[in-house]
């Protein structure tokens, strides 16, 4: 098991295409469909990566992001953006709220699990 | 027998009451509690027009032209009538500038001349003499006649009587001594004489009052009433002839037009008139009342003329009483002894009140006019030197009304007994009618100016010399009656009565004619032809433009230099005496909030001009301005100067209007700029807005395809169901970009105006199966129940049909959005309505905030926070089907209520071309 990762996204088709990618990279995938789900399920399951839609309902992701940072047993989760929201300013909010990385919509499947493998060395 | 001691102890019985009234109103004024404050007494005052010539003259008139008396009193009161205009301006005028006679009026006007003063003063006079003589012959024919009580005996059937009994000397010695009693008991700063004018508005009530009492004797005792009186008359030919007015006997329309225009000017121009009308208002409203209680007087007095002419007439059938006298002769031959003697005191009342107010007049024309000027510039007199003046003014003009009624008495001996009373007293209204055309040219027209009115005035007189006053002298015995018959020095073109050949005429209109060619002539051509100096240009703006000054110091602005104001104290006092002098200058300085002579103040232009106006009131407008110059030292204002201040004037009030407007025109400007740019903000953040959510729409179904091709492309060995499923995912987001781009295109066709739909027949039935089928997966996908109610037929509306399916989609997907999965519920329904059809979707979600109804039909907007409550959809769709509804003549709307689900409606148009 390579480590477990949440996805927290409220565009269905894009779910099944990461959790597609993602299990087949081997990793332990879980799946949010809104902000307040992906908030719970964090804590529920202190996954080591969370890959985070920004515009979702209930909750945005700069606020589920600023959330696990700010609890002291997330630490060591990582939390990746990915947002269709690509101006400067949207990035510079989700690197403020605490992401380590943000990656803008559409993205490169092979970049995405290259980059998901450097933030979770096994 | 009525003894003339008798006749003559009642006349100085009345002098005497009149002269209590006077002295009482006197006391009055000074308590500061004036009986005269009153448009009833002022009217009364001005009644003074009716004198002995009223009184004894329109009855000889009468007798003799009929109802041509009558223009005398027409004359006034179609003037009158213009009073409010013409009256008001010259009261204000004389207000603002202290004007003290109608000499000074006109020399101040013109740049505040000594010699055109000088000239009306002495056009006055002359002319006014034959009027004051009049007065005279009244007096002591009357006082003759009544004496040979109850004989009637005419006087000149008696001879001429030694200079020791003419009565006439004595009439007018004791009337000078009266007016100087009344007029010169002190001297005022305003010329005011409130116990003369209470004395002359008695005077009118008593004059009428013997009129009406010979009236109504005459009317109703020795006749049965007017109806008789006149039966009687128009039986003898003669009178009948003279009860037409134009037939001949009462004159031409051209003797009447003259008559009615010299008696507009007598109103206004006699001294005396301009006395009590200008110098002697208290208040300006006065004038309201005037202007229809005068006219009302002179009714009232001139209602019994004819009867009473008439009646003498009548009674006296052989010519031998003159006509001028019946007012008196007829209470005499019906021995009404008392009545008699009230006629008598009657016409007394109208020529004393005559004689005094004009003599007043004109010996104030002359002493500040005439002599003084003439005394300060005679530098031997050391008139400046002198501490106190006032007792020098005052026996100047003591001297003047002496010298006047002397004149006047002259003129009687000389020319009198030639002429009627009515004849007389015309000579001296064409006398004062030349003053007309420089006091209304005056006070309306700028471009007059000194040596203009010198000429006009000149030219004027001379002609009315000429052709009435040589004449009546000639008339006389006093010249050669051949000047009249043949010309002088036989020149027949200049004959007196018949200036270069017009002939045809009466000898006043005749000269009326000529006089007044020659000076509206003069006065306007040598007025055009000279451009007025400073003190001209000055002078003319104060007085026609009086109405736009305000204050009493519009005159200041012209003055500059040095002064001092202990100089021009002792200069006001040497003229009017320490204590007037020790309250101008107190109440001067209390305005100013200061004390006199505790702190001093600057003589500055104001107070200069305060004094010159103050000293005008005593010696005249420009006698005054000679002596404030001595002692102030003034820089000479050159011509460019005084239009400089004039303009100034002007020019800051058209300025700071402009700038006014200019302001708020600025105003206007800046809040249409601050609109615009509120809206291009608002634009430009909406264009921000636009970009950064169609991006983002368009990137969420790019980010699927994009996943999942490569996935299928780096996982050749996929199992067939994923890849086609993953496929399928593929085309579905394809479509879904598809769709977002035509809806961009549809918003910016619609922005632009270019949408190119097709207008056909649609059938709303077929639309809505068509649509509800159409989305039926979805509807159980969610579990929603859908509802349709239509009638059974419904009318076609005018409509692009792939237009209006693309309305019932956006509005079916959005109510599928907001309802809850699961216990979702959609209304359809369809309805017809007066002229349209109305299609109702109505779902169970959970409503739309009442903020936000008015905003989701704007692009891109979406309910609710949409970072946090992301609708499926572009923002788009709402604007879109609002604008195809209105496209096609309907409406979109949407009623909703948080929790109670929302409901959208639109209507179409029927019936158009279908």
């Amino acid at each position: 098991m390579n480590g477990k990762i949440l996805i927290a996204d409220d565009e269905p088709n894009i779910v099944v295409a990461l959790e597609y990618l993602l299990q087949r990279s081997g990793y332990e995938v879980h799946v949010a469909r809104d902000g307040d789900e992906a908030l719970s399920q964090v804590n529920a399951l202190l996954p080591d990566l969370v890959l985070l839609d920004v515009m979702m309902p209930r909750r945005n992701g700069y606020e589920v992001c600023k959330a696990i940072k700010a609890r002291a047993e997330l630490q060591r989760t990582k939390v990746v953006m990915l947002s269709a929201k690509g101006r400067d300013a949207e990035v510079n909010l989700g690197m403020a709220a605490g992401a380590d990385l943000y990656i803008t919509k559409p993205f490169s499947t092979r970049e995405l699990l290259a980059k998901i493998k450097t933030l979770l060395p096994s | 027998m009525l003894h003339g001691s008798v006749i003559i102890l009642t006349s100085f019985a009345y002098l005497g009451l009149l002269f209590a009234i006077a002295y009482f109103a006197d006391q009055r004024a000074d308590a500061g509690r004036p009986v005269i404050a009153s448009p009833y007494v002022y009217s009364l005052s001005l009644a003074v027009y009716a004198t002995a010539w009223t009184f004894y003259g329109s009855v000889g008139r009468a007798a003799s032209d009929g109802i041509g008396f009558l223009p005398i009193y027409i004359g006034p009161t179609l003037m009158i009538a213009l009073w409010w205009v013409v009256m008001r301006k010259i009261l204000r005028i004389s207000r603002q500038n202290r004007i003290t006679s109608l000499a000074d009026f006109i020399a101040s006007r013109y740049g505040k001349s000594a010699l055109l003063g000088g000239l009306v003063t002495v056009i006055a006079v002359i002319g006014i003499l034959p009027y004051i003589s009049l007065q005279l012959k009244a007096i002591s024919t009357s006082y003759f006649i009544l004496v040979q009580y109850p004989a009637i005996i005419m006087p000149d059937e008696l001879g001429v009587a030694p200079i020791r009994q003419d009565t006439a000397l004595w009439v007018a010695l004791i009337l000078a001594a009266f007016t100087i009693a009344f007029g010169t008991r002190h001297l005022d700063t305003a010329e005011h004489h409130q116990g003369m004018v209470a004395a002359i508005a008695f005077e009118s009530l008593v004059k009428l009052l013997a009129f009406l009492a010979v009236g109504i004797y005459v009317t109703f005792v020795i006749y049965d009433g007017f109806g008789d009186l006149f039966a009687r008359a128009s039986a003898v030919p003669k009178l009948l002839a003279m009860m037409t007015p134009l037939g001949g006997v009462a004159g031409s329309y051209a003797s009447w037009v003259w008559l009615t225009v010299l008696s507009m000017m007598a109103i206004m121009f006699l001294p005396r008139q301009f006395q009590v009308t200008v110098i002697e208002n208290l208040d300006e409203k006065h004038l309201r009342k005037a202007i229809w209680l005068l006219p009302a007087y002179m009714l009232a007095i001139n209602v019994f003329v004819l009867p009473i002419a008439f009646g003498g007439l009548l009674h006296f059938p052989d010519g031998n009483v003159d006509a001028d006298t019946f007012v008196l002769t007829l209470p005499m031959a019906g021995k009404q002894e008392l009545l008699a003697l009230l006629v008598f005191i009657g016409g007394l009342s109208a020529a004393t009140g005559m004689v005094i107010v004009e003599t007043i007049a004109l010996s104030t024309m002359v002493c500040n006019d005439l002599v003084m000027p003439v005394l300060l510039r005679m530098r031997s007199l050391r008139l400046n030197e002198r501490p106190d003046l006032t007792g020098l003014l005052l026996s100047i003009r003591r001297g003047a009304i002496v010298l006047i009624l002397m004149l006047g008495y002259l003129y009687f001996k000389l020319a009198g007994e030639a002429y009627a009373l009515v004849s007389i007293g015309l000579i001296s209204f064409a006398a004062v009618a030349q003053f007309a055309p420089v006091v209304l040219g005056g006070i309306f027209w700028k471009g007059g100016t000194r040596i203009g009115a010198l000429c006009g005035l000149l030219a004027g007189f001379v002609v009315w010399l000429y052709t009435l006053l040589l004449p009546a002298l000639a008339r006389s015995g006093w010249m050669p009656i051949g000047f009249l018959e043949h010309g002088p020095l036989g020149i027949e073109l200049l004959k007196p009565l018949q200036l270069f050949g017009l002939s045809g005429l009466d000898e006043i209109t005749h000269a009326m004619i000529w006089s007044m060619l020659a000076n509206i002539g003069a006065y306007v051509a040598v007025s055009l032809s000279a451009s007025p100096n400073a003190d001209e240009h000055r002078q003319a703006s104060l007085f026609v433009d009086v109405f736009k000054q305000t204050g009493e110091t519009g005159g200041a602005r012209f003055w500059r230099g040095t002064a001092s104001a202990p100089d021009l104290f002792n200069l006001l006092a040497r003229f009017m005496g320490w204590t007037l002098a020790d309250s101008v200058f107190r109440e001067y300085a209390a305005a100013r909030g200061r004390r006199w002579p505790e702190d001093g103040l600057s003589a500055d232009a104001e107070l200069v001009h305060q004094v010159e106006v103050q000293l005008a009131g005593a010696i005249g407008g420009a006698s005054a301005r000679v002596m404030v110059a001595a002692v102030a030292k003034e820089e000479a204002l050159n011509i460019d100067e005084v239009r400089e201040i004039l303009d100034e004037a002007s020019q800051v009030v058209v300025y700071s209007h402009r700038l006014e407007q200019k302001s708020r025109e600025l105003e206007a400007a800046t809040n249409e700029l601050r609109g615009a740019n509120e809206r291009l903000t608002e634009l430009d953040r909406m264009k921000d807005d636009f970009v950064s959510t169609v991006t983002h729409e368009l990137r969420t179904p790019l980010t699927s395809i994009r996943a999942f091709t490569q996935i299928l492309l780096d996982d050749p060995e996929i199992e067939i169901d994923q890849r086609t499923r993953f496929l399928g995912i593929i085309t579905k987001e394809s479509e879904r970009l598809t769709r977002l781009i035509n809806q961009v295109l549809d918003v910016s066709k619609i922005e632009s105006g270019k949408e190119g739909w097709q207008t056909a027949r649609v059938d709303m039935k077929e639309v809505i199966a068509d649509t509800v089928s159409a989305m039926s997966q979805v509807f159980q996908e969610r579990h929603i129940a859908v509802e349709i109610s239509t009638p059974d037929r419904v009318i076609a509306v005018s409509a692009d049909v792939d237009r209006i399916i693309q309305v019932m989609l956006n509005l079916l997907s959005n109510a599928v959005k907001f309802c809850d999965p699961g216990k979702g519920r959609i209304e359809i329904v369809l309805s017809e309505q007066p002229g349209s059809l109305r299609v109702d979707v109505r779902d169970n979600g959970h409503g739309i905030a009442p903020a936000d109804q008015a905003v989701i039909f704007d692009k891109f907007h979406q309910a609710g926070d949409t970072l946090t409550n992301k609708p499926h959809g572009s923002g788009l769709g709402l604007y879109i089907s609002r604008a195809i509804v209105e496209h096609f003549g309907g409406r979109l709307w949407v009623e909703s209520s948080p929790g109670l689900g929302a409901r959208f409606s639109f209507t179409l148009p029927t019936g158009e071309n279908l």
